[in-house]
């Protein structure tokens, strides 16, 4: 999934949609995902960085990926498909 | 090879724009890792969880501020410990040991005091049902029996003519204190003459000896005043007794409901901000006695039922989280392995909850759902909190009233319960439920013993 082209984040992970003036914060590895989503990697790529990066299980990060996908979607983020 | 980071799952959070809260955001995720030195992982691990644990260390300190608060005041202070606030052998031993008289309102509670090793003497028995077995006990035990209602009142004396024994008594009272609802289910009205009546009955029937005054105002009382007028009033019908029946009181009793220091569900301002001290309702109680008419030497023995404010913030319940899950309108929420069934003041309280571990700084609002398959089964609609995981504990504070005796057996068991001593070592003083136990009681008709595979 991709984020829309007009959503500004910063390094620190704060988010801000010009479309809606929505801003959002996130903890540190949203804002690392956040990054990696900008650069146009695909969820699986992102996935094995988030692998190889934090201490985390494979199983765990699927479960998670759900709801993050989820919450980016409620928040309005993401391209439509 | 480089160590990896600290796994937490990614959440985002939306700011809201608008006038700034006046208080400043409310950060309850400040993280507690242990209950008087020792570490809530090892409770959990040894105990299981959900826990409830108790600190003796602050039961004492409680009890010994709130009778330093009246005897600094006043000369003859006696406290009774409220065994419906929690009716766990050990606490209760815990204010005998301190001092404390026995206040109980059921038979149970009152047989449980004798085993406690409570004199018969300094039993006070309340409440508006005691059976005829219950009294004759009293009775024979010269306990303070505290009537009700008048059929109470007629029960007693026809005991009291077949036991030949003339028995301590006080009646209850109740009063417009300028709190409403008025509590004028229990005891007998003040203000329209009761009772006087059913104090004047009790000294002419000339079968009991009419003791003492009771009231007992409220609970989770907000207002000092209350307490004033209450104490006036009281005070007025003791020097009544004296004066025109002849009859001196020896104590009165002021009751019970001081608030603990937890926020009430609705309340604007965190409970520690607004609830009066044990000080503050000292102060205006014996004040008013003081100030009241009694001879100094004719003082009348105050005596105080405090439950609630001398336990709740000795308690604790240790939890772990079963579960994370979005709703459908985008909010997180947890599924906690204690509910209500467990947590019954979670329908009043906004009860304070910490985590247990190492989390980050970002918190989250989040809906905290007990493990019952009831839709009623909410322990907190809004609370900030870190992320967390399946297995993560969190500690809730100030548990200690009413839980440990209100508590059900409902979808899941009662848990356990550990007393953490002076020396911080935890002790169990209550085994967690299991199903031998709770079908004890259950008998199957004999036509019914067949197991039949459906």
């Amino acid at each position: 999934m991709k984020l829309k082209a007009n959503i500004a984040t910063s390094d620190n992970g704060f988010i801000f949609n010009p479309a809606t003036g929505d801003s959002y914060t996130s903890n540190p590895i949203a804002a690392f995902i956040l990054a990696l989503m900008k650069t146009g990697k695909t969820d699986a790529e992102i996935k094995l960085e988030i692998l190889n990066t934090y201490d985390v299980e494979a199983t765990a990060l699927e479960r998670d990926w759900e709801d993050w996908m989820l919450q980016l979607k409620d928040a309005n983020l993401l391209e439509a498909k | 090879m480089t160590q990896k980071l600290k796994y937490e799952r990614p959440f985002i959070k939306k700011m809201n724009t608008g006038l700034m809260n006046k208080f400043g955001t409310q950060n309850e995720a400040e993280t507690v890792r242990d209950i008087n030195g020792v570490t809530v992982k090892s409770l959990v691990k040894e105990f299981g969880s959900p826990l409830f644990v108790l600190s003796e260390q602050q039961i004492r300190r409680n009890y010994r501020s709130a009778v330093r608060a009246f005897k600094t005041r006043y000369p003859k202070v006696q406290f009774a410990w409220s065994y419906k606030t929690n009716y766990l052998n050990a606490v209760c031993s815990i204010f005998h040991q301190e001092g404390s008289w026995a206040e109980v309102v059921s038979g149970f509670e009152y047989r449980k005091a004798l085993n406690n090793g409570v004199t018969g003497e300094h039993i006070i028995f309340n409440g508006p049902q005691k059976s005829t077995d219950d009294l004759l006990l009293a009775i024979n035990n010269n306990s303070l029996i505290h009537i009700d209602h008048f059929d109470e009142l007629y029960t007693l004396i026809s005991l009291c003519e077949e036991q030949n024994k003339k028995p301590r008594v006080a009646i209850r009272v109740n009063m417009d204190t300028g709190v409403y609802p008025v509590w004028d289910r229990f005891g007998f009205n003040y203000e329209n003459g009761q009772a006087w009546s059913a104090i004047t009955k009790v000294i002419n029937s000339g079968k009991m000896q009419l003791v003492g005054l009771h009231c007992h105002i409220g609970t989770f009382m907000l207002s000092t005043a209350a307490y004033g007028i209450a104490a006036a009033k009281m005070s007025e019908l003791a020097i009544q007794c004296k004066t025109v029946l002849n009859n001196p009181i020896e104590y009165l009793d002021l009751g019970g409901g001081f608030p603990s220091t937890n926020t009430l569900k609705g309340a604007y301002l965190p409970g520690v901000d607004t609830v009066p001290s044990v000080d503050d309702f000292a102060e205006v109680i014996t004040t008013t006695l003081l100030n009241a008419g009694f001879k100094h030497e004719e003082l009348p023995l105050l005596i105080l039922e405090s439950g609630r404010v001398l336990i709740d913030d000795a308690g604790y319940l240790l939890g772990s989280v079963v579960a994370n899950k979005r709703l459908s309108d985008g909010r997180r929420s947890l599924i906690m392995d204690f509910g209500i069934n467990t947590l019954f003041t979670s329908l009043w309280y906004d009860h304070k909850i910490s985590p247990a571990q190492d989390a980050s700084q970002h918190i989250d609002n989040v809906v905290l759902y007990g493990p019952l398959c009831m839709n009623i089964d909410v322990i907190r609609e809004s609370v900030n909190l870190p992320a967390m995981e399946p297995g993560d504990n969190v500690v809730v504070h100030k548990v200690g009233a009413y839980n440990m005796t209100q508590w059900m057996q409902f979808i899941s068991m009662r848990p356990a319960v550990v007393l953490i001593d002076e020396n911080r070592q935890p002790h169990l003083i209550r085994k967690a439920e299991t199903l031998e136990y709770l079908e004890m009681p259950e008998v199957s008709p004999v036509h019914l013993q067949q197991v039949k595979t459906v």
